[in-house]
């Protein structure tokens, strides 16, 4: 909207309502457009897809009798585009494509018209190509034309153009453009008179410039394959051409090059000084090696015709050309790849469609590549060819049988889709995020390890790869509070990384939970999400994973992102055991630097590939089913006990004081206060008695008791409470 | 009117007038108490002649269990109006909300995951995997695209080391490398994993997930390929018919390659796969190129197979009428509620795939 180039008196291209607009494929509708009623618009290039040229709209100087009449006369519509796999560089012309439709039935493929050119006059630049390792030019075709008259297109070759979306820009240019995307022969043109004496296709020097049709100023490499003249460079060979020898609408005398460059030297040229070209991007992918002289003879004919003057002998330095590769085909490869069978006949049909040229043997062919089409190597490359010509639907497709002989799912694999199960059955919703993250997020959650950057981010804040799998879900529950949600549980279960080498990965599954349990519930009392919540998700999920309880043990040993003294760790069956997961609340400093509308948040890790893989199924390892039909009986205690010590423990000790009769220690009660003196804590547990054989009478339940007092005040230091 | 019909006739008076379990009490107590009027009677039994005395005993006893069972029904329907009436009283409002929770999901791509496993897995297809940064070796050369092949350019990598030879993996392919070096033939897997390439626009993302498949052993044709992809199809998309069509393409690790179209139909403004005279691109496969196998220590004379490619989150979109892409990593709360799956609907192919 709004251009910068408007103003009175500007003749340019106006698209009314109903025109769809090439490249934003809008359909334009009479509309109110800033208040004022809005009746189609006027175009930029760009918006025409006639070029890049965004700023301003078209300028059509010296147009004015053409006022009222549409600006494109050739039918462009009817173009079709084709998108070429990178193998077939010979259908970036033309003709590969109407050679193809002809194999498969689709019209007839036309024999080039050979038209008599006179070749009068000398060709008066010395060529050469220089002999040195590494040379990306097997050979140098030209044509010295003189005394032409440059000017405008046709319209029959400018709409040509157009519809390819290219810009026609003169005669000259225009001419090696369509002959170009005809034959995908690319082609060159140079003001003769510009030249210094002579060209030479040599290595570059390190360091040397030149300007470039794009009027870009490149420095060039050591040994990128240049055309020189006896002072400069010229133009890069297969890729683009310089100012300094450029044609223009004044050029009189013209040195007309076509040329074969190696795909390797352009590619990598090309890649260096990021340049694309329409040259580049055939040469590249390989074009006809044999096709020098064609090019110059149909370029050169239509440059006569069109702006006149007179051409000198066609010179090649270097190869002509290049010798075809020959593949003998044992027609039976075929039916043993494809699963049909084809006759030795069909197969020289097609591949002589194609341009291959066959000799028949009984079961076999011998078949010569077609110089255009450097994709074709092996049999399996004709196998192709024939099948997509006899057509992919052709195959009878054979059911697959329906046994299995490997287990689908490895052990850690099925740990991996439980756990989706698992932790989104506690609440959880799961994501996917990002396998990289913000440098500056994920060292809040490592350990402050070196980042493992990505060299080419798509963005500033998603440039390594992440080595917490809590950072990203951070990011994302701040957006989730931000769109005002605060009672949030999110996880993932994906690849944490500790190195940028190939495996330095391990799958982890993160989840964190903010906000509170029982929001303005009518019934309940809301109170905050705690760690006992965390720690509970953490111990289910894996004694959910089949990980007896008894074996998960809990200790305070964590990491810096959690809270130091709201976390913890779970390891399996010791401290020293695999680490299986941290939990606990997410550190302050953490939530203060992301700026969480809803503090209180917890987070959890799960280390999926510490989890040790049983060697046998759990059915095997189960003991057999005892229940007692005795009578249980239940005792209460409440030990003072110091304030540090572990309750976890504390339970462990009462187990084990007899581990056939003690069948459940529960705590129940937590205090401290006024009562207790100030370093210890007031622990009630409930202890439930069973045995196997009997009832247990008082003196029994007495005896245990005691032995319960006992262990604990002997071995905690604790006192039992009256 | 003799003296049990006399009892009876006042106990039926009586009884009617009940209208609490104290008046039953003493009713109780005036018939069968110590001095009630029928253990009156049966005191009376010894005086009998023997003859008047066991008709006499049968009538008496006749009427002791009507009247009891009377008492017993009264009883039972004194307590009911009890209880309905304390019933009365603990009304409360069902329409009152439950306890608030939070209904955990699992994500769709995970869904669509379990459910190709669950699919593949019953052909004889196991899970394979591999790591995210790859080398470029296994992620290009070794997979037919030297380093100055154009095919390359398809792919915009993100590197992690200035001489590109680190990387995150653009497709899963590399893993029908790792898989080949690592056993031996024949090779029959699947590959569900995390992809990366680096443009990202509405129908583009960074991160993309895709599903490899490799069967490698000694006779593996274009057929059995067509076969697997045609089983695979409709399983997933839960339909009898599917309409296939293979068109040729390139990728430089298959060959000869094609993509695979399946016809699709609008109805009320959605996909339905199927039949339908539109057609979708799915995928991309082929016969994995001899250079491949060659490169993975595999004897092309003497093993071949096919390959196939796709992604999972189109599948996923396609399925579950998800449209857009980016969604799909953005965590947004409201859309993994909306498009997540309860964690209890494991795919299975007894109780089938979706709901």
């Amino acid at each position: 909207m709004g251009a910068p180039n408007a103003r009175d008196g500007l003749v340019t291209i106006y698209a009314p309502p109903g025109a769809t607009i090439p490249k934003t494929k809008f359909q334009l509708k009479v509309a109110k457009i800033r208040g004022v009623e809005s009746r189609g618009m006027l175009c930029s290039e760009s918006e025409l897809n006639l070029s890049d040229e965004s700023e301003g709209i078209i300028e059509l100087e010296n147009k004015e009798k053409e006022i009222g009449k549409s600006y494109f006369k050739s039918k462009s519509e009817k173009a079709i585009d084709i998108a070429i796999t990178p193998n077939r560089a010979d259908c970036l012309g033309i003709r590969g494509i109407a050679r193809d439709l002809s194999s498969t039935g689709i019209g007839k493929l036309i024999p080039l018209k050979k038209k008599k050119i006179n070749q009068s006059i000398k060709h008066l630049i010395k060529i050469s190509i220089s002999k040195e390792t590494n040379q990306g030019c097997l050979a140098f075709g030209s044509c010295y034309i003189k005394n032409i008259t440059n000017k405008e297109s046709p319209d029959w070759l400018k709409n040509k153009l157009l519809a390819l979306g290219l810009k026609p820009i003169s005669a000259v240019v225009d001419i090696t453009n369509y002959v170009m995307f005809d034959l995908n022969r690319p082609l060159h043109a140079y003001d003769a008179d510009k030249i210094d004496k002579e060209i030479i296709v040599r290595n570059s020097k390190e360091g040397e410039e030149f300007e470039a049709l794009d009027n870009k100023k490149y420095k060039l490499k050591k040994g990128m394959c240049v055309i020189a003249d006896k002072s400069s460079v010229l133009g890069l060979g297969g890729i683009v051409g310089g100012t300094k020898t450029s044609t223009e609408i004044t050029t009189k005398n013209v040195l007309l090059e076509s040329a074969y460059f190696l795909p390797r030297s352009i590619r990598k040229t090309a890649r260096e000084l990021t340049l694309n070209t329409d040259a580049k991007y055939r040469f590249e992918r390989g074009i006809d090696p044999n096709s020098v002289i064609e090019g110059l003879e149909i370029a050169t004919e239509l440059i006569l015709r069109i702006c006149g003057g007179q051409a000198s002998k066609f010179i090649v330095a270097g190869k002509n050309s290049q010798k075809g590769k020959t593949i003998n085909f044992e027609i039976k490869n075929f039916e043993n790849l494809i699963g049909i069978a084809i006759s030795v006949n069909e197969a020289q049909k097609i591949l002589t469609s194609l341009g291959f040229k066959c000799k028949k043997g009984k079961k076999n062919l011998k078949v010569e590549v077609p110089s255009w089409r450097p994709d074709i190597n092996e049999v399996v490359d004709l196998i192709e060819e024939l099948i997509r010509i006899k057509g992919f639907k052709n195959i009878k497709l054979i059911e697959p049988e329906r046994k299995r002989k490997n287990e689908t799912l490895n052990f850690r694999q099925k740990l991996f889709h439980l756990s989706q199960r698992l932790l989104a059955s506690k609440g959880y919703l799961e994501t996917v995020t990002w396998s990289f993250t913000d440098s500056k997020i994920d060292k809040q959650f490592s350990k402050g390890e070196k980042d493992i950057a990505i060299l080419n981010p798509i963005s500033s804040d998603l440039d390594v790869l992440r080595r917490s799998i809590l950072s990203n879900l951070a990011i994302y529950l701040k957006k989730n509070q931000d769109r005002g949600y605060e009672d949030l549980s999110l996880f993932e279960i994906g690849p944490v990384f500790f190195g940028k080498n190939p495996g330095e990965q391990q799958i982890v599954i993160g989840a964190l939970k903010s906000g509170k349990v029982g929001r303005k519930s009518w019934i309940d009392k809301e109170r905050n999400i705690d760690i006992f919540d965390i720690k509970s998700d953490a111990m289910k999920t894996l004694i959910e994973f089949g990980i007896q309880e008894q074996n998960l043990y809990v200790s305070e040993n964590s990491k810096q992102c959690y809270h130091p003294g709201r976390s913890g760790s779970i390891t399996f069956k010791s401290e020293k055991g695999p680490l299986l997961a941290y939990f606990g609340e997410i550190h302050p400093a953490i939530i203060k630097k992301l700026d969480l509308k809803e503090p209180n948040v917890y987070g959890l890790e799960i280390f999926i590939n510490n989890i040790p893989e049983p060697n046998k199924k759990i059915r095997q390892t189960k003991k057999s089913f005892q229940a007692s039909d005795y009578q249980k009986s239940e005792r209460d205690f409440a030990f003072i006990i110091d304030k540090s010590f572990k309750v976890g423990l504390l339970e462990k000790l009462i187990k084990e004081v007899d581990e056939n009769i003690i069948q459940k220690v529960v705590t129940f009660d937590i205090f401290e206060g006024e009562s207790i003196p100030r370093d210890k804590k007031s622990v009630a547990i409930n202890v439930t008695l069973q045995a196997a054989d009997r009832t247990l009478s008082e003196k029994d339940l007495d005896q245990i008791s005691k032995k319960i007092i006992e262990v604990v005040q002997n071995k905690t230091g604790a006192i039992i409470r009256s | 009117m003799s003296d049990l019909e006399k009892i009876n006739s006042i106990f039926n008076a009586k009884i009617d007038s009940v209208k609490t379990k104290e008046d039953l009490q003493n009713i109780k107590t005036e018939f069968f108490g110590k001095n009630g009027q029928i253990t009156l009677q049966f005191k009376t039994l010894g005086s009998l002649n023997p003859d008047n005395r066991k008709e006499f005993a049968s009538k008496l006893n006749n009427i002791k269990d009507d009247l009891t069972s009377q008492i017993e029904q009264k009883s039972f329907e004194l307590e009911n109006i009890e209880i309905n009436e304390k019933l009365k009283n603990e009304k409360v409002d069902v329409t009152l909300p439950i306890r608030p929770y939070r209904q955990g999901k699992v994500h769709p791509v995970s869904q669509v995951i379990d459910e190709i496993s669950s699919i593949f897995s019953e052909i004889g297809f196991s899970v394979a995997e591999g790591p995210d940064v790859e080398t470029e070796y296994n992620n290009f050369t070794a997979l037919n695209t030297p380093e100055d092949h154009p095919a390359r350019d398809m792919h915009d990598t993100f590197y992690l080391e200035k001489n590109k030879k680190l990387l995150l993996r653009t497709h899963t392919s590399p893993v029908q490398i790792r898989a080949m070096l690592n056993g031996k033939p024949p090779f029959k897997i699947i590959v569900p994993g995390r992809t990366y390439r680096c443009d990202s626009d509405q129908t583009h993302a960074p991160m993309f997930h895709q599903l490899e498949g490799l069967h490698i052993d000694k006779n593996i044709t274009m057929g059995h390929l067509k076969g697997c992809l045609d089983y695979f199809i409709k399983e997933f998309f839960e339909v009898k018919n599917i309409k296939m069509r293979f068109r040729p393409s390139h990728f430089p690790f298959t060959e000869p390659s094609a993509e695979v179209d399946i016809g699709y139909s609008i109805e009320n403004e959605k996909i339905v796969i199927g039949e339908g005279d539109k057609w979708l691109e799915v995928l991309g496969c082929g016969m994995v190129h001899p250079n491949v196998l060659k490169n993975a220590k595999v004897d092309p004379k003497k093993f071949q197979g096919f390959a196939f490619g796709m992604g999972i989150d189109r599948l996923a979109m396609l399925k579950y009428g998800i449209n857009d892409l980016r969604a799909f990593f953005e965590s947004d709360y409201r859309w993994l509620s909306h498009f997540g799956f309860d964690p209890s609907d494991v795919p299975t192919n007894y109780r089938g795939l979706s709901k």
